[in-house]
């Protein structure tokens, strides 16, 4: 592994950043669109049932969008290289598919950063919520999250690989698959039995209970965050191993050359 | 040419899509210094071949040795001083001709890439190009850039699957011209494949004939024209392709 050629394929997208409006509007058009519309309903509950619901909800919000932008940082950044027809290039020199996706991992969190800082900021001017209240819980909250988003991402892509274009709809959708069972808005317990088991191995559960935690009780949700790592732990290992042993079978099946045809 | 060393050796190469043979059994190879050109009919396995000596595809059985040093296990070693470029092939379209080279410059780890960037487009006409974005480029003009980012890391061995296809004759024939003069000032070698019979005589020293994924005929083109009673590779390339 070079981090030279690492670092050097990230750039790609940080140029097209710069160049493309449309690209940049995404950054700010859906954090903001939600923002809006989940903010509101929240100050609107806030001052009539529930109080410190602003922390909840809007933190959440914020939370949940860092995992999403993990992945979409991951599944997108290489559809981009399908579209333009750009894969073969990277692939005919000498990066190899496993630094390929580590370049993946540092464009989705330079993607993260941006997206992040804007949400951040406007939750600041629209409702005075500071999510910078949780300290440094922050770090172990968010890096799990972006590792989440990482590990789906990571799979997607190697599914888009291995199954061609049509599935490029799964870069869009599958992140928000875990949205119920993370349990981003509500404790776990609301979840039915099979639900709840399922809650219990997916890491972004484990971040936003203990989130909840530490707003409800002030308690350091220790356990949480453990059985967040370890899960992420076996879950980046296996997407790692699952897109290369899919970068192996596209290469024999000859379907690098095909894709986006 | 016989007594070079090769820089590619290819044995027994086969690949098979589901029991299909697409490139059966070929051995040939590449020596330093001499362009080969890879020519046959529609599906004759040339593009495959190509892609199994770039480690895009993996073969079925046989052998690859590059420099002397088997692919499969010393992949970066060995694409680090190989390029490759094809029609089919393009860059990132939001990007500048200049971004992306730069791009690619730091892939390769190229050691002056302003001065190899500028080297190059003087060399293929496309220095007013530098600062637009790949999309508003013309195919012929996404071409010349492919090729240029072909060149920059100076390598030992070029692939290009049909490079020319998309150029107009002025630009394919300073394309052909700019690859000789690489060719005799570097000792590049070159692995070509195209349809252009014409250009396949211009530019070949050795031609490689292959259908139905096996070779079935090599030599320099006078050879081959021989070989088959034709006055031109054209009239081979009809002779066979009909039979
Ligand atoms: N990924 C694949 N899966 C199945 N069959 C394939 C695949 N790639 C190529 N083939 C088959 O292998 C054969 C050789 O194809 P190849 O693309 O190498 O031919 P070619 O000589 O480059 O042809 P052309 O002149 O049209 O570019 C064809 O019959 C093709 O259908
Ligand atoms: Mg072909």
């Amino acid at each position: 592994m070079k981090l030279s050629r690492v670092f050097a394929y990230a750039i790609r997208h940080i140029y097209l950043y710069k160049r493309s409006f449309p690209r940049l509007m995404e950054v700010f058009y859906w954090p903001l669109l939600d923002l809006l519309l989940w903010g509101f309903v929240t100050v609107y509950l806030a001052k009539n049932a529930v109080p410190g619901f602003v922390a909840f909800f809007v933190g959440a919000l914020i939370l949940w969008d860092m995992l999403f932008r993990s992945q979409q940082g991951i599944s997108v950044s290489f559809l981009e290289d399908v579209w333009s027809r750009n894969l073969l290039n990277i692939f005919v020199s000498p990066m190899s598919a496993v630094e390929y996706v580590a370049s993946l991992m540092v464009i989705s969190v330079v993607k993260l950063l941006l997206t992040s800082t804007v949400m951040i900021t406007l939750a600041w001017v629209l409702y005075s919520y500071n999510i910078f209240h949780f300290g440094i819980l922050l770090v172990p909250f968010i890096a799990n999250l972006v590792i989440m988003g990482w590990a789906i991402g990571i799979v997607t892509t190697a599914l888009i690989l291995r199954f061609g274009q049509e599935t490029e709809v799964l870069a869009w959708g599958v992140a928000l698959f875990f949205q119920p069972i993370s349990a981003v808005f509500y404790p776990v317990s609301v979840l039915p039995p099979p639900l709840n088991t399922i809650a219990r191995f997916t890491p972004s559960a484990h971040v936003f209970e203990g989130m909840r935690a530490v707003i409800n009780t002030g308690t350091f949700p220790a356990n949480e965050l453990i059985w967040a790592a370890c899960l992420n732990l076996a879950y980046v290992t296996f997407a790692v191993a699952f897109f290369s042993w899919n970068f192996r079978v596209v290469k024999r099946k000859g379907l690098l050359v095909k894709i986006g045809e | 040419m016989i007594d070079m060393k090769p820089l590619v050796e290819v044995r027994g190469l086969t690949k098979s899509f589901n029991g299909i043979k697409a490139v059966d059994d070929i051995s040939f190879e590449v020596y330093e210094g001499e362009i080969l050109g890879l020519i046959g009919p529609n599906g004759a396995g040339k593009t495959t071949t190509l892609q199994m000596l770039l480690d895009l595809t993996t073969p079925t059985s046989g052998e690859i040795r590059i420099f002397g040093l088997e692919l499969a296990s010393n992949r970066a070693l060995i694409l680090g001083q190989v390029n490759f470029s094809s029609s089919y092939i393009s860059l990132p379209h939001s990007l500048t001709v200049r971004e992306n080279l730069k791009i690619f410059a730091r892939l390769y780890a190229v050691a002056e890439p302003g001065e190899r960037i500028a080297e190059l487009t003087t060399a293929f006409e496309i220095t007013d190009l530098l600062d637009v974005p790949v999309r508003r480029l013309s195919s012929g003009q996404i071409t010349r850039v492919c090729l240029t980012k072909a060149l920059l890391n100076d390598p030992r061995i070029l692939f290009l699957d049909e490079p020319t296809a998309s150029l107009d004759p002025d630009i394919a024939d300073k394309t052909r011209a700019m690859l000789k003069r690489i060719k005799a000032e570097r000792g590049l070698s070159i692995l070509y494949s195209s349809h252009n019979m014409q250009e396949m005589e211009d530019i070949s020293d050795r031609v490689i004939f292959m259908d139905s994924g096996r070779i079935i005929a090599s030599g320099r083109p006078s050879e081959i024209k021989e070989k088959f009673g034709g006055a031109s590779l054209e009239e081979v390339f009809l002779k066979v392709a009909r039979r």
